[in-house]
């Protein structure tokens, strides 16, 4: 057992991206929120920073580093727009998908202007029909004259109308045993008949674009395939459980901090009966609680993101560390309102935000029943 | 043509932790023990003008410091930013140095070092704020100086053009390298830190000198032989005088304008218009 601690050249990359952030993130937060607007501009900045590509090697252009890493970039991000969080979440997501499953052809062909922020990815899985229910979605690939035509409709999906790489989880047969047979394809922006729909109007996570993509006999060349055929299940899942969960769990610790800060901050600067209220055993409570559950959010997320780092399975961990990141990111926004009475509600301040953000982050990657479904199957198996 | 560039970086007190300094009462020199540092602002906007120069002309830049040994996290962050090596002044010795001593010891690394086409430094440190130093270097190097360079253009291996910031305008300057320029903040906007940056920092050549390293007359360095030497330290009294005024409101009202037409403050209030019409009370 060692003590956790991250290197110096983690702590420095963390100043480095919180730099940023404070210029480029934190002024513009909430009016990315009131206007629901997604800073696709940032993209190329943080491409050059190095953000987008933080796990990808060096020679598909990327930072060439780890999830451990890529948790300190969204939990910095995210400290401040949970919005722009998830969006770069997506981004690594889709990435991840087309990292592990690509050809080299494909790696070449899409990683580098992902990296560079040339190019948005996206995920697109979820159906109206359920996102959870993974093998009954509906949406199909039929292989006609060479190619695959594809036809379905996908819903809630991250950067829907802004990716320009889609890599949908489509139905292409049945295997052997008569089930759903699941294959991954990469969309382009701009294929005939691909094409994206309503934008959603989000409670939280405002500033990143929720919305349907349509697909109506999109023609895919062969080449486009993620994967085998029949490997799409494992390749979305792999995504969602060690990428998506992860990303929404280093969201959520982000989120916990600026709870943290913002209550320090507040408790310190309000004078009640001639003192300032960070005296009343109450508020430090409500303090003591927020830095319990970002402490504890962050030692589930980070420690799940070092097994990522080191190989070894952790699916699960990303589950706990979503579950208790998620659900405590809620408690803390809540508390935190509490603390700051009448100004808790005021949207002069962060943490109503932060509450919204909170609440949208839960049904991200697989609602609180389902992380507990994956916890209690890892438990009873 | 490639340049090689020296840039003074000088890690100061992290201003978030200044209520945590105080001030040695017998030498009147800042205690920074414990207090974390930072990279001089300034000095970012000197890295950023020496990598726009090494971008337009190649060459290496080469940041020198002169602190006590734990500054490195600063150094490898001027090394993040995309400087190619560093040198750190580090030695007991150097304790307590004013400007001219330590401008002295900074001239000797920079001779040591050689070859040198140019220094820059930021205008003035956020700690000391005296702003002599840049030009305290270009002497003691006998080179052309000039402070609060606002442009900087090098027409070709040995001439470049340069603007000065002065009080209503600018000056225009043409120079011969080598020189040493203090760039003012509006040169340029410092670009962030990358993350390869980051990465690749610590395997940067990074060298420590001390005293035994440089050519220094050892009676020219330090807090003792520093020509300058703090006097008193005289703190302002900002505390308020409280004075508790009782009596009516009229009374209370003609003390308040006494004592504001007494500090010279006009007090000169519109008539009062009184309008009664439409006003019906309650019933």
């Amino acid at each position: 057992m060692e003590f956790f601690k991250f290197s110096e050249e983690q702590e420095m990359l963390r100043q480095a991206v919180r730099e940023f952030v404070d210029h480029e993130v934190a002024p513009n937060a909430a009016q990315w929120d009131e206007k629901d607007i997604c800073p696709v501009e940032l993209f190329p900045m943080m491409g050059e920073l190095g953000i987008n590509g933080i796990f990808v090697p060096e020679e598909y252009g990327g930072t060439g580093l780890g999830y451990i890493e890529r948790a300190i970039c969204l939990e910095e991000i995210s400290r401040h727009s949970g919005g722009l969080g998830i969006a770069m979440m997506t981004h690594h997501l889709g990435m991840s998908a087309i990292l592990s499953a690509g050809t080299e052809e494909q790696k070449r062909k899409y990683l580098p202007d992902a990296c560079s922020g040339k190019k948005i990815v996206g995920l697109s899985v979820t159906e109206p029909g359920g996102g959870s229910d993974f093998i009954g979605l509906k949406s199909k690939g039929e292989l006609k004259d060479g190619q695959w035509i594809v036809n379905g409709r996908k819903c809630f999906i991250t950067n829907s109308s802004i990716a320009d790489i889609d890599i949908w989880a489509i139905r292409t047969g049945t295997d052997t045993k008569g089930r759903p047979s699941l294959s991954t394809v990469i969309l382009e922006k701009g294929m005939p008949g691909h094409l994206p729909g309503r934008k959603e109007n989000k409670l939280g996570l405002r500033g990143s674009v929720t919305g349907d993509i349509n697909c109506v006999d999109v023609k895919v060349p062969p080449g486009q395939l993620l994967g085998k055929e029949g490997a799409g299940a494992k390749i979305a899942m792999q995504a969602i459980s060690e990428v998506g969960r992860a990303g929404m769990a280093a969201i959520c610790v982000g989120i916990l901090r600026g709870c943290l800060e913002e209550s320090i901050k507040f408790s310190k600067e309000r004078i009640l009966y001639g003192k300032p209220i960070s005296k009343l055993q109450a508020i430090q409570f409500i303090i003591a609680e927020n830095k319990v559950d970002y402490e504890a959010a962050r030692l589930l997320t980070y420690q799940a993101a070092s097994l990522k780092d080191a190989g070894l399975p952790c699916a699960d961990e990303f589950a706990i560390a979503k579950l208790y990141a998620t659900e405590n990111a809620v408690n803390a926004a809540k508390r935190t309102i509490d603390l700051m009475g009448g100004y808790g509600v005021i949207n002069e301040y962060p943490v109503g935000r932060y509450l919204r953000d909170a609440l949208a982050s839960i049904p991200s990657g697989g609602t609180s029943h389902i992380q507990k479904l994956i916890i209690a199957a890892g438990e009873l198996k | 043509m490639a340049l090689k560039i020296v840039v003074c970086v000088k890690p100061i007190p992290d201003p978030a932790y200044y209520k945590d300094i105080t001030i040695d009462p017998v030498t009147k020199t800042i205690q920074r023990e414990a207090i974390p540092t930072i990279i001089n602002p300034a000095d970012k906007h000197a890295i950023e003008e020496a990598l726009k120069i090494k971008e337009k002309f190649g060459g290496k830049i080469i940041t020198l410091s002169m602190a006590p040994p734990n500054v490195i996290k600063n150094i490898h962050e001027a090394l993040a930013m995309g400087a190619d090596e560093a040198y750190l002044l580090t030695d007991k010795k150097f304790a307590g140095s004013d400007t001219w001593a330590t401008s002295y010891i900074l001239a000797k690394a920079i001779e040591k070092i050689g070859g040198i086409d140019l220094v820059i430094t930021g205008t003035e440190t956020g700690d000391g704020g005296t702003s002599q130093v840049p030009s305290q270097l270009g002497e003691w190097l006998k080179i052309p100086h000039l402070w609060n360079v606002i442009e900087f253009k090098i027409k070709n291996e040995k001439e470049v053009y340069l603007k000065t910031k002065i009080e209503n305008g600018f000056m225009e300057w043409k120079c011969k390298l080598p020189m040493a320029i203090a760039v003012s903040r509006e040169i340029n906007t410092p670009r962030y830190t990358t993350i390869m940056g980051v990465m690749k920092a610590k395997k940067k050549p990074f060298q420590k000198l001390t005293f035994d390293d440089l050519n220094l007359d050892e009676k020219r360095i330090g807090l003792v032989n520093s020509p300058t030497q703090a006097g008193n330290l005289h703190l302002l009294d900002l505390s308020r005088k409280g004075k508790i005024i009782k009596g009516s409101k009229e009374e209370l009202a003609q003390f308040i304008i006494d004592n504001l037409k007494a500090g010279g403050i006009s007090v000169e209030a519109d008539p009062i218009i009184c309008s009664c019409e439409g006003e019906t009370g309650n019933e």
